[in-house]
């Protein structure tokens, strides 16, 4: 069925996307933005794990945890774990920042998906190493740019 | 936007943390982390209005921060580990857009 609120909301939306100021979307790819991030260096997959539930209702909030095995000691620990996604506006979802007192490298959030798509979480490691893992997601309810 | 002290915040610690043993620090505060992309439904676009920053400090030391983007939900949750060798002050420290920062403090006394 289609009301006249329904023409209101859907037209509204689409002018909202037309209209998005340029500075707010991204235009890189995710694999630019890992590139960035790992400032030319080798990036290997594994010793870093990224959680979240393969099928995802709710793309407003999404519960999501990253992990890496780690002694956590001044000679060896984890110093950085972000998290890029592929189609939101913006590459970016969180960058966390870990140091010895942690103790254990790990931490948990909520997030936003925009819509299905593939998410990366990316180690730097004292010694210098890099280390990803990439997961996709299914999203049934965006989020983003509804109001 | 800057107004610290009515912002309301959660922050779990454990009831009986030891000493060298690592303990799950949870935090949440409450924000909308306005994106800057919504419509008012008018067609006017809402300002972006996010948390940028998140710190913990053990005593004086950086022990934990993050860098927050649109992309959290709102009220941002974080949780993180911190392995504590005695008693301390920790700080927790929450910065964002125009001008928003709140500070927490909690004293821990590790077994």
């Amino acid at each position: 069925m289609s009301t006249r609120r329904h023409l209101l909301g859907g037209g509204s939306a689409w002018l909202l996307l037309r209209a998005l100021p340029a500075a707010a979307v991204s235009t890189i790819t995710l694999e630019a933005a890992v590139q960035q991030w790992a400032g030319g260096k080798p990036v290997r997959t594994g010793r870093v794990t990224l959680d979240v539930a393969p099928l995802v209702e709710n793309g407003n909030t999404v519960p999501i945890s990253v992990r890496v095995d780690s002694p956590m000691t001044a000679a060896d620990h984890v110093q950085e774990i972000v998290v890029f996604n592929e189609k939101n506006p913006q590459r970016d979802v969180v960058r966390l920042y870990f140091t010895p007192a942690c103790g254990r490298a790990e931490a948990a959030t909520r997030i936003r998906l925009a819509t299905s798509q593939q998410l990366v979480a990316l180690a730097r490691l004292s010694d210098g190493s890099q280390w990803a893992q990439y997961v996709n997601v299914l999203v049934t309810l965006a989020a983003c740019i509804e109001s | 936007m800057a107004d610290g002290a009515r912002t309301r915040t959660l922050i779990h610690l454990p009831d009986k943390p030891q000493r060298g043993v690592p303990f799950e620090v949870r935090t949440t505060i409450a924000h909308p982390m306005e994106n800057g992309l919504r419509s008012d439904g008018y067609g006017n676009v809402v300002p972006r209005s996010i948390i940028t920053r998140f710190e913990c400090r053990v005593g004086e030391r950086a022990a934990f921060a993050a860098d927050l983007y649109p992309a959290i939900a709102a009220n941002p949750y974080l949780a993180f580990w911190l392995r504590l060798d005695g008693p301390a002050t920790l700080t927790f420290e929450w910065l964002g857009d125009n001008g928003f920062a709140h500070r927490e403090t909690r004293a821990v006394d590790p077994a």
